[in-house]
């Protein structure tokens, strides 16, 4: 579950003529996590102490200057940069008083952006698309700047990244209604472009988020129509030829926009599972009023939502935490928590929990070494997790292949009757790396080829079979084999290991005929005997169920046929039995309910160490 | 500090009896207990429940019922006997037999002029009280039955007698029975069992109060001898009954070892009519609760579990203290484990023998928390039976480990052992006719002399040779005090013996002089233990109030170290513990170090270390531990208290330094206990 905490003002905000234009144009942490550098649209660029909402220093351009990029902190320097009227690059510290008084140097092209992060040195973004290190630009401000982009692109979007001591600059870019992605790997340096898919309005993203999991960069981004997409780069993919890739993208969430399409909504990711979105509506609000809401993508649910009184200018900054909303007139600080919901470890959605995630959605190992005090415990750090990730990206990789070729070579097997491959059916499915929902033919295919081996390997190895497919399987085997026998052991014993659901098994359950019902108990009765006999020679392995299957399964039969088995006067004898052996059975683990009652007493006596009559010990008094 | 080694002896099978009666003596607060094996215990309750006298038993004596007239101290049992205690040579002073067949209970009225018996013959018997004796009066009229419970009422007109099935209330004036209450029968299988009345208690309004054998108490109008309440308590029986002063309280001990408090009260709001309602359920017993006293601000029982629980009522605190906690006396205020230090020997006294036991040996050495490997186990050594019923009171055995006496009320015995090659032990035949009995004994250092605690204070000293034993001098105090010496050392030089008595006087004699030295000035609570300094003669002094002092011998003042603790204050933690110190002892390799015990822990005083304020941690052992050698002697203070050792009944240093500590751990004499009647089951 995710929420969200009762928030605070930092500052008040000065509306913009312009009613579209945000009036903050971007906040970044200091090099201390408590402090935040907000940058305004016009002149000003001021530091507060968070928690404390109280500001702690403030410097302003000349009238008639203006501040063009959000000023940002030099880790590295403990400097702050910002960008004024587009060329004029200022450098000061947190003592100097005077913006003015401090260094500036004018470089030969606009600039965009200038980013930083922990871990990086900062680098200036030109809006023409050429990337340059601060220190070597400020080395000699004066050098010749390429063009990267063509004539009609502009910047939309852009930040950085750095990932095992790589350092990437990401920007989006628009070009006649097309959107592109740039990928600006430094040392050494490399460009990607890909294609951003268009979206059927045709209208630009509203936001975009870049994180880094998993040894990829993701990259979030929302669509006036509420979809909002994910796509992911390769940290240390392959060198891709030149030319324009399309990134592939994959719809995370769709929300609930109402009537019209989104103003100024953004969405940033804080976690894998959980998007914060501002500037939408409530879906169970009335329409009009602008929400701060978390969705956990995994399951299209809204987690927490909390109203935005005034306008949503757009922006949504996430640091360490907290949500920094500029609405109405105010920037409020709001903080907000993100946990694993049990559901989704359940269902197997969050396979990667332990590893280290970061909350924020940019320069996110960068944050990590924040959370820990010093720089140099960062990169250690992310070496660590990257390990681990890299398995899993692995892993990943391979279940897919297998995936597709069980797909064909059952679709093959489905469309031409003669070919069937039980060999290499049964090695993918020993890969462990197949599931049911991969390739859901692949069961029904190896029961109607009576290909058991192969039913057994399914049943223990695929986590997600339906029902009414365990039923089929159970039909098909006791249909198949009328009297108990070795075999039909192992593939009941099968079934039996299956997951299910009462609710959901019970219905398909009921379709046993009384015949086949009375076998199945007969079956169950007897692993029952048996293995209340050698339940301590059991091992738990792949094909013995345990007790607790067993008696699962046996009041799933006999509640679903009690009134058949009652009738059934075949059935009276086992019954009776059953009832006979089930009674001895309370009675023994009743009477081992006592003896546990006096193993527990003695254990609290704590009679651990056995003291004899005289014994010479040695101690030390201090 | 360092390591020590240390003997951890469990093989002394110490077994208290179980409690059977008490009395309580509110205007000296003294409580007197009778346990089965017909000792009588006395605890003051205004020195944190010393236990300050024990009147050793006797086979034939069973105590039934103990009585306070004044300061005089009564009993009777099942031989037959009333029996008045010398509190003052400890002994009975005189017993009468009352011929009525055996005696379940005497009390007296509160004029203190009249004893009244029951007895089996179903006679309430009248004695009247003497200056020096009691003499037969007359009977009441005779019951059929026995006479099980007596109560006097506060009046001294009437008597109410608990019997089988029924109470009786006498006129005592006249003789005759005057009302007759039928107790019922238990229900079911119980029905055909006759009813005891264990007890009864006649209170100032003429209600009479009782409990029997049917698990009830049962509240009775005197008057019209009609029953007004009954309350069932218990399966079983309902063994005790103890009124509170004021009668406005009732507490009843049961078999199933708990305390059931009745309240006279409103049993609703702004009412007026009062009656008995039960109260409180207080649970410290595992068996039968046979005797119970209620006192001012405390319910104090006792029973078949032997310990001795004193629960304070805490309505009647007003804030947490020293009184306000629940105290459980388990182990006698005294030494019954004598060690020879030189000779590595213990000798443990049980009422009716002694053990003599070598310790055994390791060669090995270990690190701290280390069990090393015996090279030769302990052994023991001489199993001495007494002669004659009366049981044994004090015993002692010399250093060398070369003698051996213990006393008796009736005799004092010393032999003489060879424990070297051939274990040989020789009672010494002719003994001073002066040495008839003795409350303390010890031996000199050099083993050339024992001294004897006689009568009103006195010591006796005698002369040891390899032939006789002479008598030489009497010691006597100059206080004229007859209370008897509890506790009584020598200085390993042979020049001073210190002797204290219940006065709480401490006199230090000279021995070369063989006349008083001095008096330690009279401390308010009684000395607990105490010990001589071997190489300083500093007498060092615990009290039951747990004080602490040392007081110099030769310069016949405190010493400065004694003076500081004093002026600082001893540690809150130390002054709060609830079992007094029991022996004091010295380690003769290192001066500043003393060693001394009580029944939870040992603790080691280093005298030249910093005394610990009370912002300090006091149990700091744990702490030390894990401080680095470097940081440690900051953290250092005088008190190193080691609580890995329990239910300690002795820990001495011997010459070899190393320590001895006899343990007797609670759960062994639990597990030596009849089965009680009720027990835990589980889930139940």
């Amino acid at each position: 579950m995710a929420a969200l905490y009762e928030g605070f003002t930092l500052c008040g905000l000065v509306p913009t003529q312009n009613a579209s234009d945000s009036p903050i144009q971007g906040i970044e942490l200091d090099g201390d996590s408590d402090h935040a550098v907000v940058t305004d649209s016009t002149r000003s660029v001021t530091l507060y102490k968070v928690s404390d909402q109280k500001p702690l220093g403030s410097w302003t351009v000349k009238q008639g200057q203006l501040l063009t990029c959000p000023a940002v902190c030099n880790f590295q320097t403990k400097e702050y940069v910002v960008v004024s009227d587009n060329k004029v690059i200022r450098v000061w510290k947190d003592e100097d008083l005077n913006i003015d008084k401090a260094f500036k140097a004018t470089v030969s092209a606009d600039v965009w952006r200038v980013h930083s992060a922990p871990g990086g040195e900062p680098v200036v973004l030109f809006q023409r698309g050429a990337v340059r290190l601060l220190d070597s630009l400020l080395s000699a401000p004066q050098q010749p700047i390429e063009d990267v982009l063509s004539e009609e692109e502009v910047i939309r979007w852009s930040t950085n990244i750095v990932a095992e001591k790589q350092h990437f600059v990401l920007f989006t870019t628009e070009q006649k209604g097309e959107h592109f992605l740039y990928v600006q790997r430094l040392n050494p340096n490399t460009l990607q472009k890909y294609r951003l898919e268009r979206e059927d309005s045709g209208a630009p993203p509203l936001s975009f988020s870049a994180s880094l999991r998993d040894k990829h960069i993701n990259l979030l981004y929302l669509y006036p129509n509420g979809c909002v997409y994910q796509s992911v780069v390769a940290v240390r993919g392959p060198v891709e030829l030149e030319g324009v890739q399309t990134l592939p993208r994959s719809l995370r969430l769709r929300l609930p926009v109402g009537e019209g399409k989104l103003g100024a909504a953004s969405a940033v990711a804080l976690d894998e599972a959980h998007v914060a979105v501002v500037g939408m509506p409530h879906p169970s609000a009335r329409t009009g009023k602008d929400f701060l809401c978390i969705w956990n993508t995994n399951f299209q649910t809204l987690q927490a939502g909390k109203e935005m009184v005034g306008r949503i200018h757009g922006p949504v900054w996430c640091y360490l935490g907290k949500l920094f909303v500029p609405h109405g007139k105010a920037l409020s600080v709001i903080p907000y928590e993100c946990q694993k919901s049990s559901l989704a470890s359940a269902l197997g959605k969050l396979r990667h929990a332990g590893i280290a995630v970061s909350k924020s959605s940019v320069a996110v190992p960068s944050w990590n070494s924040l959370l820990h005090g010093d720089q140099p415990q960062g990169p250690a750090k992310i070496v660590d997790t990257r390990k681990s990730n890299g398995f899993i990206g692995d892993a990943q990789d391979l279940q897919l292949s297998v995936g597709q070729l069980a797909c064909h070579l059952v679709a093959r097997s489905q469309a031409e009757t003669a070919f069937y491959t039980p060999g290499a059916l049964a090695q993918l499915v020993q890969t462990q790396c197949l599931c049911h929902s991969v390739c859901p033919d692949l069961l029904l295919l190896a029961l109607e080829h009576k290909d058991y081996f192969l039913c057994q390997l399914c049943l223990q190895l695929f986590p997600d079979i339906p029902e009414v497919v365990t039923c089929a399987c159970l039909k098909t085997f006791i249909r198949s084999h009328q009297s108990i026998e070795m075999r039909l052991f192992n593939l009941c014993g099968g079934v039996l290991q299956t997951a299910y659901s009462d609710n959901f098994l019970l219905p398909h359950l009921k379709d046993l005929n009384a015949q086949q019902v009375i076998l199945f108990l007969q079956y169950l009765q007897f692993v029952y005997l048996k293995f209340s006999q050698d339940v301590y020679t059991q091992t738990p392995g792949l094909r013995s169920p345990t007790m607790t299957q067993i008696i699962d399964w046996l009041c799933l039969l006999l509640d679903a046929h009690f009134t058949v088995l009652v009738m059934a006067p075949d059935a009276k004898g086992l019954l009776s039995n059953l009832e006979s052996f089930v009674k001895s059975q309370v009675k023994l683990f009743s009477e081992l309910g006592k003896i546990e009652g006096s193993l527990q007493e003695l254990h609290k006596m704590k009679l651990s160490k056995d003291i004899s009559q005289y014994s010479i010990e040695v101690i030390e008094l201090f | 500090m360092g390591e020590l080694k240390v003997h951890r002896v469990r093989f002394f099978d110490y077994m208290p009896t179980a409690i059977r009666a008490m009395a309580f003596n509110a205007h000296t607060e003294r409580l007197a207990l009778a346990r089965m094996d017909g000792s009588v215990e006395i605890f003051n309750f205004t020195d944190h429940y010393f236990q300050e006298k024990v009147i050793p038993g006797k086979d034939s004596r069973s105590i039934e019922s103990l009585c306070w007239v004044g300061g005089r101290l009564f009993s009777a049992g099942l031989n037959g006997e009333i029996a008045e205690y010398d509190l003052e040579n400890l002994r009975p002073k005189y017993s009468l037999e009352a011929y009525g067949g055996p005696i379940w209970t005497v009390i007296s009225n509160t004029q203190g002029t009249q004893l009244a018996i029951g007895c089996e013959d179903g006679t309430v018997k009248l004695f009247e009280v003497l200056e020096e004796h009691i003499q037969f009066e007359r009977n009441l009229d005779r019951q059929k039955g026995r006479i099980i419970s007596l109560s006097w009422h506060p009046s001294g007109t009437h008597i109410a007698a608990g019997m089988m099935d029924m109470i009786r209330v006498f006129d005592v004036p006249t003789g005759h029975a005057v009302q007759r209450l039928l107790v019922d029968r238990g229900i079911g299988g119980s029905k055909s069992r006759e009813t005891v009345v264990w007890s009864v208690a006649f209170l100032s309004d003429h209600t009479v109060v009782s409990g029997d054998s049917a698990g009830k108490v049962q509240v009775w109008d005197g008057h019209t001898g009609t029953l007004v309440k009954t309350h069932l308590v218990t399966k079983w029986d309902v063994l005790a009954l103890s009124v509170s002063k004021d009668e406005s309280s009732v507490v009843a001990g049961t078999s199933e070892g708990t305390v059931i408090q009745f309240q006279f009260i409103a049993p609703t709001l702004h009412q007026q009519d009062k009656e008995w309602v039960r109260t409180r359920t207080f649970k410290n017993h595992t068996h039968d609760v046979r005797a119970l006293a209620e006192i001012e601000t405390a319910i104090v029982s006792g029973g078949m579990d032997t310990h001795l629980v004193v629960r304070p009522l805490l309505e009647k605190f007003d804030e947490k203290s020293h009184a306000s906690g629940l105290r459980k006396i388990h182990f006698p205020h005294r030494n019954l484990v004598s060690c020879a230090k030189k000779a590595g020997l213990l000798l443990f006294q049980f009422p009716g023998q002694l053990e003599l036991w070598r310790l055994g040996d390791s060669d090995g050495h270990g690190k701290p928390g280390d069990r090393l490997p015996l090279k030769w186990k302990p052994e023991k050594l001489l199993l001495l039976k007494r002669k004659g019923e009366d049981h044994i009171c004090c015993s002692a055995l010399s250093s060398c480990g070369g003698w051996l006496a213990y006393s008796t009320v009736s005799s004092v015995r010393i032999y003489r052992l060879q424990t070297d090659n051939n274990i040989s032990i020789t009672k010494v035949s002719k003994l001073p006719k002066v040495l008839r009995s003795a409350h303390q004994l010890c031996f000199s250092s050099d083993s050339s002399k024992m001294f004897a605690a006689s009568s009103q204070s006195s010591v006796l000293v005698i002369a040891l040779t390899q032939s006789e034993c002479k008598y030489v001098h009497t010691l006597k105090p100059k206080s004229g005090s007859r209370q008897p010496i509890h506790l009584m050392t020598t200085s390993v030089d042979g020049k001073w013996l210190a002797a204290a008595n219940s006065d709480c006087e401490i006199h230090v004699y000279n021995l070369q002089k063989l006349k008083l030295h001095c008096i330690v000035p009279v401390y308010g609570s009684c000395p607990s233990a105490m010990g001589i300094h071997p190489t300083t003669n500093n007498l060092t002094m615990v009290h039951a109030d747990q004080q602490l002092f040392e007081y110099s011998i030769v310069e016949k003042q405190y010493t400065d170290w004694s003076r500081k603790l004093q002026k600082q204050g001893l540690h809150n933690v130390w002054l709060d513990r609830d079992t007094p110190v029991t022996h004091v002892t010295f380690n003769p390799k290192n001066p500043n170090q003393v060693v001394l015990h009580d029944m939870h822990m040992f603790c080691i005083i280093d005298q030249s270390l910093p005394l610990p304020d009370q912002k300090t941690q006091f149990y700091n052992q744990m702490t030390l531990r894990s401080l680095s050698e470097q940081e440690r002697p900051s953290h250092l203070h005088a008190f190193k208290i080691c609580k890995t050792f329990q239910d300690l009944l002795c820990v001495s240093l011997l010459d070899d330094q190393s320590l001895v500590v006899v343990e007797r751990p609670l759960l062994a004499i639990t597990s030596q206990l009849p089965a009680p009647v009720r027990q835990k089951k589980f889930a139940t």
